[in-house]
């Protein structure tokens, strides 16, 4: 990732902080330095000892089952899978900074976020198998299924976050996509229509440098996605996306000024997968390990590790039991995910409508 | 009752729905302030307030995204696509996200949205207004597709629509708003989605038509009497479910049958409905059933348009094919 100067932008407006995208420049708020130092009190979230335990809990259970999902994905016990190492302080940070109202529209990477707020791991198993029942929401989990189409999510957390608006909820929706995402159309038209009418709603970027094989300077000549904000009059900030902390104060900060009736905020997150982009793409033909080598010491869980570890709440014990809590949960949900009944060309036919009509009643008979 | 155009029960339907249920909202673009570039939601903002009639900014993918957004929330959303050659813009959010939305959750989540537009030929319109998409809606699971013909069934129609708990695109035939009036009751009644209607008895051939293709089905049947050929035609009304019942009585009665359509030949809903009484109805048959269409070119110009879609001649003509066989 490029260099970006720390100097206040000439032309920003006073009461904005840096990180915030006024003009050609932008700074990546962080919190955190790489080793664990904390380089930005004022935007350091207030959270317990026991929140600060919870959310590493989440970023080691999360890495976890993504080496489990992996293994199991190449004994062919999951199906479609997207990797997540190197994204849990996107991924987790950004969750743990809602509350359980919130609504969630994710990605198609975007699973982790979806089980901490409430999808049951065998649930996120069973969709990667590709059964129905991955996709039945529980009542009150306020999440939709991941997204395959890239950009669509977007447009459906704007309409969510309408919703709210009109009711009078002070209720925020967030959604997510990649930096490939960003090029999309549906992308510029959900922010635009967040500016517009106003709307309490968190688009958050991952950028990881790539889009499967593409790298970010083919997608745009922005310098930043978080300029794109811009284009939609609504705020735009970039953070560094392997500092948990720094997540989770640019989220909490967006909510905030959501539930209060001040619109979007576009976040984007500089972040970094550390394997391909789902189970059938080789790194090698893209990536160098010169470049591995930079992101790995910046990997979100060293670095809050690190925080914890010199405030004496968290030794290398605590991650060796969370591994062995993650991979027992891991072998629990993906042991009931195969227990879980099989599908029924008929019962999907009768998933279509509330009213099954005529010639798809009929069409059941060649399935009896 | 009053006498009402189209466009004017169209409104009504919307207006009786607006009352009824608080989860009707209406939008798109020009549909609050000025009521739609033809009207049919005039007032209804002024009646109703901004919060359930409103104005988007343009850009259709993002009217598809936000009914399905307000529809898993609990809304009832009646989005417009202002014409039917924008439907592009707009077909992920309507033909996967909206038309998937049950099944791919299970039930847990579903759309019940009404997508409206305007579509249909012989107004001199321009490039793009007045195509005949439906082709592309029947080929979609999980949409339900209603082509109204006439004042009354438009309001039933329309309130069964809003009414459903699955998406609906609901197209509104532009040579047919103001065309004529009819009687319609002043309250909320419906016609149920998926079934059709035979608009004129007949016992030697039946003409299936929709849209705008039922009156001149209807003319060429006055015309085909002169001659001694009795003609039933059937208003299809819902061209997904399709109605193969009604279709299927009929063909039994008068043994020969043509499809009219205004899209072009290969496209539309007649391939679909010839298979069907393929599958249905092959012993009642005397002759192939002919398609009376469009000429797969792109929708005409409009200098050439009248001769381009199906006339009355040509109806007449293709019925004579049929007896002749």
């Amino acid at each position: 990732m490029s260099k970006v100067s720390l100097e206040t932008p000439a032309n920003q407006t006073a009461g904005h902080a840096a990180h915030e995208v006024r003009s050609d420049n932008v700074v990546p708020l962080q919190v955190l330095s790489p080793e664990g130092e904390v380089v930005n009190a004022e935007r350091m979230p207030k959270l317990s000892d026991d929140q600060l335990k919870e959310i590493m809990y989440r970023m080691v259970f999360t890495r976890t089952w993504d080496d489990r999902a992996v293994n199991l994905g190449r004994q062919g016990r999951l199906g479609f899978y997207a990797p997540v190492s190197g994204q849990e302080a996107t991924m987790v940070g950004s969750e743990y900074a809602l509350s359980k109202e919130d609504f969630i529209a994710p990605g198609y990477r975007d699973m982790p976020q979806i089980v901490w707020h409430g999808l049951p791991l065998y649930q996120a198993f069973l969709y990667s198998r590709g059964h129905q029942h991955g996709g039945q929401i529980p009542e009150g989990v306020n999440v939709l299924m991941p997204q395959i189409i890239i950009g669509a999510q977007i447009l459906h957390a704007t309409g969510v976050a309408m919703a709210f608006k009109l009711k009078g909820e002070k209720r925020v929706a967030i959604t997510y996509t990649g930096d490939g995402g960003s090029s999309e159309g549906d992308f510029y038209e959900g922010l635009n229509f967040a500016g517009s009418f106003k709307l309490p709603v968190i688009y958050f970027v991952q950028n990881n440098g790539y889009a499967i094989t593409t790298p970010y300077a083919k997608q745009t000549g922005a310098q930043s996605i978080a300029h794109k904000a811009l284009a939609a009059g609504i705020r735009g900030l970039q953070v560094d996306g392997m500092d948990v902390l720094a997540v989770i104060s640019a989220v909490q900060e967006a909510a905030e000024i959501a539930r209060n009736g001040g619109g979007a905020t576009l976040i984007e997150g500089l972040t970094y997968r550390f394997r391909p982009h789902s189970m059938a793409d080789d790194t090698t033909k893209y990536r160098t390990k010169e470049e591995e080598a930079e992101w790995s010491p910046r990997d979100p869980l060293v670095r809050f590790g690190k925080y914890l570890e010199k405030k004496g709440l968290w030794t290398d014990e605590d991650t060796a039991r969370v591994k062995e809590e993650a991979k027992n949960a891991v072998n629990e949900h993906i042991k009931k995910a195969e227990q879980t009944e099989k599908m029924t060309v008929n019962g999907l036919i009768d998933s279509m409508f509330e009213h099954t009509p005529p010639h798809l009643e009929e069409q059941k008979a060649d399935f009896q | 009752m009053a006498q009402m155009n189209m466009k004017e029960a169209i409104r009504d339907a919307i207006r009786v729905e607006l009352k009824n249920d608080p989860n009707v909202i209406v939008f798109g673009e020009d549909v609050g302030k000025v009521g739609g570039v033809f009207r049919a939601t005039e007032g209804l903002q002024a009646e109703f307030g901004e919060t359930r009639v409103f104005d988007t900014p343009l850009a259709e993918s993002a009217i598809g995204g936000l009914a399905v957004g307000l529809g898993i929330q609990g809304f009832r959303p009646v989005a417009e696509i202002q014409f039917v050659g924008f439907i592009f813009e707009a077909m992920d959010q309507m033909f996967i996200q909206a038309a998937r939305m049950r099944y791919r959750s299970g039930g847990r989540y579903n759309s019940p949205i009404v997508f409206r537009t305007p579509f249909g030929g012989g107004v001199k319109a321009a490039e793009l207004h007045t195509d005949s998409l439906e082709g592309l809606a029947i080929q979609t699971p999980g949409i339900k597709v209603v082509v109204p013909s006439n004042p009354y069934d438009a309001k039933g129609l329309l309130v069964s629509a809003i009414r459903d708990n699955d998406p609906v695109f609901f197209m509104e035939h532009l040579n047919l708003y103001h065309a004529f009036r009819d009687e319609v009751p002043e309250d909320a009644y419906t016609v149920p989605i998926g079934k059709a209607k035979v608009v004129r008895e007949g016992k030697d051939v039946t003409i299936i038509a929709y849209g705008l293709m039922v009156h001149t089905a209807v003319k060429a049947a006055e015309e085909l009497e002169k001659s001694g050929v009795s003609a039933e035609v059937i208003d299809l009304r819902t061209l997904l479910p399709l109605d193969i019942d009604t279709i299927v009585a009929s063909i039994q009665k008068t043994n020969r049958a043509i499809v009219v359509q205004e899209a072009q030949k290969t496209s539309g809903a007649a391939a679909e409905i010839i298979a069907q009484i393929n599958e249905k109805a092959i012993l009642h048959l005397e002759a192939p059933v002919l398609r009376c269409a469009g000429p797969d070119t792109v929708y005409p110009f409009a200098q050439i348009e009248d001769a381009w879609l199906p006339t009355t001649a040509r109806i007449v003509k293709t019925v004579n094919q049929v007896l002749q066989f």
